[in-house]
């Protein structure tokens, strides 16, 4: 015996900052939405409050927060010739597990993407000839950053960033980002306060003739209050972000921005420990009738709607797709199918340097508490003689002091344990300090997303096989944007550096620290070789849309959650201004 | 310090909000009021007082003498049992980390091939059974190969057992990973040392004393201007102070 729901306008799978910004908009156009989320009921003041928050065993060390691989993992192979194994403990990947989703434990960065990163085919092209795209799988967006600029301008508005614009209407402004695409308003706060560290680093960049600036946060400078008239207030710099709640309203995140206001309205509703297994295809063969789910005690269920939206992790929202049997999976023995194609990580590296008789007071932090140079990212510098494209942002950041995450960082040569690993330790909390390369990441024809075949989640239905390793064009970026970072740490005066270049070995979840994966049901502007036309439709289901980081065709040298903000705004006005009007393709496949 | 205090404390805050609905899979219409703290946003301090894994006083004795050249007392601080790592890990393997509750357990297991792919080995045995393999092995090597109890053995002739132990040169048997059973326990008795001592370890937070952590503070909005100063901030814990 089913569950039989009633019929709704829009059903939301994944009540994240995807879910939580689109539910918004359409609730607002009047359109009765129900999410559906498979974690629990989460909020700010009563479930991470100041009183438990600041606890690093718990919600770091053990990810209380994020979805445990019991509930859904995924298997992984560096080729498509190996047979994929099962990742059975904590790794790079972060999925929410909550209503809020990851965006109640990201850090908080809060970037757009530079203008390059959406056409990054053309532009490439334009400027140093189609030679320089060979041995990848390059596409564009199908849109600009100019079309999608208003879009990270309310997401920004909504969650009340805190920044310094470096360029406004067409003026370069010194102490901003001079390298960012054009805007049109100055960030809603100001940037937040420079640490020892942060100020340490601007001054050797601003010497070595680079650009810095603090980077944009979700944690937030001052009070605020945002469109929806939900008040903010300022971040104390306690150090427990990325991993943790914020119970003291000052990181952004649906909670705090969105689902006090959401939540109060009739047409909208929520089932929460509740998972989407798939959605059901209409007899019809262009569109989809609803979702079946299943509930936490095991009773599965349908539900109806006009509209479906995935909204889940990136990862599931490819599953979804797979699941569903919409749009066709994609070979990469013959390029055809584009569910699970141009699949992509971030390009990282991080340089720790050891200090003498410094008090770097790394518990003074927040989730986005930087300062960068992108001198060298994206095509903000001449590649015509480099064998490569693209970059990577080179941050200074003081996210954490966390005593566990942090015993690691000791001076290279030192024994881990004993009494010289305690030693080094109570010298070099207070002395290191680390720069961070956040960079690009180009598709390949080998890196993809498909269905396990032999391992299962605990409903029985096949995990998600990701298939990846770095690509000869992010090695060599790697390389060049670490052997800069290293020179600033030289020139910075650290009297040690241990270097981690995540690029110098194959690629596996358990080395890797960033939860920055992307792609797999992209965007685009040819069906041939994306899964949605550029409004986020399903270019086979014309009433599913799939939003999130799987959209993302390439990578920047960025925290994604902004552009997947922006993205969520973009295609749930799509829907409310468009389609429902005269529900069909949007865009000539 | 008073953990029996905030174990009645916490125990209270429970049992008074046990009346209150736990939402779960449930349709949510209106703004949810039923959410005040329960169970399970409430941290789980640690249940001392008698050992529920390392029941074995065998046992105890070996990982002690582990713990204890992994983080020896010396001029930096404490020992690790001096500092309650000992009670934190075995409360740690009493609950939901020691069940493996979020690993994915599921077979079939090809162990090459996830050594292979995923650079070190997995298990399909929950943290628990590991612990209590391991110091089972570790205490046969002793016998076998010094012929005493590993707890017997010299200060110098731990730390040699352990550095070869970490370079993957003992061999504890078929069944044992040794260098993973190195790294399992270098984790837990740093995590016993450095985290909240509410969890059972960290004794007089001797941990954050050690490195110069001020702990679960709230607001460093006051020494953000005082950059590059030693704040010499006294650490606090999550445990209430009276």
């Amino acid at each position: 015996m089913t569950i039989e729901r009633k019929k709704v306008d829009a059903v939301i799978c994944g009540l994240g900052w995807a879910g939580s910004v689109i539910a918004e908009e359409l609730t607002r156009a009047g359109l009765n939405v129900l999410a559906i989320e498979r974690g629990a009921w989460r909020d700010t003041s009563t479930d991470f409050p100041p009183a438990v928050d600041p606890d690093e065993l718990r919600w770091q060390t053990r990810r209380s927060m994020t979805q445990p691989m019991s509930v859904e993992t995924t298997t992984f192979r560096n080729r498509p010739d190996q047979k994929a194994a099962p990742v059975r403990d904590w790794n790079a990947y972060q999925f929410g597990w909550n209503v809020g989703g990851a965006g109640t434990h990201w850090a908080g960065m809060a970037w757009r993407f530079n203008p390059w990163d959406f056409e990054v085919r053309s532009k490439t092209i334009e400027r140093y000839g189609v030679e320089k795209t060979e041995g990848l799988q390059l596409q564009d967006w199908g849109v600009t950053y100019e079309e999608m600029e208003p879009y990270y301008d309310r997401f920004e508005r909504i969650a009340g960033i805190s920044g310094k614009a470096g360029h406004l209407n067409g003026e370069k402004i010194t102490g901003g980002n001079v390298f960012e695409g054009a805007r049109t308003r100055d960030y809603p706060t100001p940037p937040l306060e420079d640490t020892h560290w942060m100020s340490k680093y601007r001054k050797v960049v601003t010497d070595m003739g680079y650009h810095p600036f603090t980077i944009p946060a979700g944690n937030l400078s001052q009070a605020y209050v945002n469109p929806l008239g939900i008040t903010m207030g300022p971040c104390t710099y306690c150090g427990f972000c990325d991993f943790h709640g914020c119970g003291n309203f000052s990181k952004s995140s649906p909670q705090a921005c969105i689902l006090p206001a959401l939540m109060r309205r009739d047409n909208f509703s929520v089932l929460t420990e509740t998972e989407v297994l798939h959605a059901v295809k209409d007899e019809d063969g262009q569109t989809v009738k609803g979702v079946n789910f299943v509930t936490k005690e095991g009773k599965l269920g349908f539900q109806p709607a006009d509209i479906v939206i995935f909204t889940a992790y990136q990862m599931d929202n490819v599953r979804l797709m797979l699941l569903s049997g919409v749009g066709k999976p994609y070979n990469p023995a013959t390029g055809e199918g584009t569910i699970g194609r141009n699949y992509s990580y971030q390009t990282c590296s991080s340089v720790t340097g050891f200090f003498d008789n410094e008090n770097m007071n790394p518990f003074i932090g927040a989730g986005a508490l930087g300062v960068q140079i992108d001198d060298f990212n994206a095509d903000n510098f001449d590649h015509s003689d480099l064998d490569f494209i693209g970059g990577a942002g080179i941050m200074a950041f003081n996210t954490n002091g966390r005593p566990i995450q942090n015993a690691g960082n000791v001076r290279p040569g030192t024994r881990r344990w004993g009494t010289e690993w305690k030693k080094a330790y109570a010298r070099d909390y207070q002395n290191a300090a680390s720069i961070f390369c956040q960079g690009t990441s180009m598709p390949h024809k080998d890196a993809y997303l498909d269905l396990d075949p032999e391992y299962k989640d605990r409903h029985g239905q096949p995990l998600l096989r990701v298939t990846f390793d770095w690509n000869e064009n992010d090695q060599k970026m790697a390389k060049y944007a670490t052997d800069k970072a290293i020179d600033i740490m030289k020139r910075a005066g650290a009297v040690d550096i241990m270097v981690d270049n995540q690029a110098e070995e194959s690629w596996n979840p358990y080395k890797q620290h960033s939860s920055h994966t992307i792609g797999g049901a992209v965007m685009g502007a040819d069906p041939s070789t994306s899964a949605l036309n550029p409004y986020l439709q399903s270019w086979d289901a014309h009433n599913l849309f799939v939003v999130g980081a799987s959209a993302f065709p390439n990578n920047g040298g960025f925290n994604p959650t902004l552009t997947v903000g922006a993205l969520a705004v973009r295609a749930a006005r799509a829907i409310h201004e468009t389609y429902i009007h005269n529900p069909g393709p949007m865009v000539k496949g | 310090m008073n953990r029996r205090q905030v174990l009645k404390l916490f125990g209270q805050a429970t049992a008074s909000l046990a009346v209150a609905p736990h939402i779960s899979a449930k349709e949510l219409h209106g703004f949810p009021h039923e959410t005040a703290l329960t169970e399970d946003h409430l941290p789980n301090p640690a249940q001392t007082g008698r050992f529920r894994v390392l029941t074995k006083q065998v046992d105890r004795d070996t990982l002690s003498a582990v713990y204890d050249r992994l983080i020896p007392a010396d001029e930096y601080g404490p020992s690790a049992t001096e500092a309650g790592c000992l009670e934190f890990i075995d409360d740690q393997l009493a609950g939901d980390y020691g069940s493996g509750k979020a690993l994915y357990l599921e077979g079939p297991m090809d162990r090459e091939n996830e050594i292979k792919l995923l650079g070190k080995p997995q298990f399909l045995a929950t943290p628990k059974e590991r612990y209590l393999t391991g110091l089972t092995a570790l205490e046969a090597y002793s016998q076998k190969h010094y012929k005493v109890a590993f707890a017997a053995l010299s200060p110098d002739q731990v730390d040699e057992f352990l550095l070869a132990l970490e370079a993957d040169t003992i061999d504890l048997g078929k069944d044992i990973d040794g260098a993973a059973l190195f790294e399992l326990m270098l984790q837990n008795a740093r995590e016993g040392y450095l985290a909240d001592p509410i969890y059972g370890g960290n004794k007089d937070m001797a941990g954050w004393k050690m490195i110069g952590f001020p702990g679960a503070r709230y607001d460093y909005r006051p020494y953000l201007a005082r950059r590059g100063e030693a704040l010499n901030l006294i650490p606090v814990s999550l445990i209430p102070n009276d």
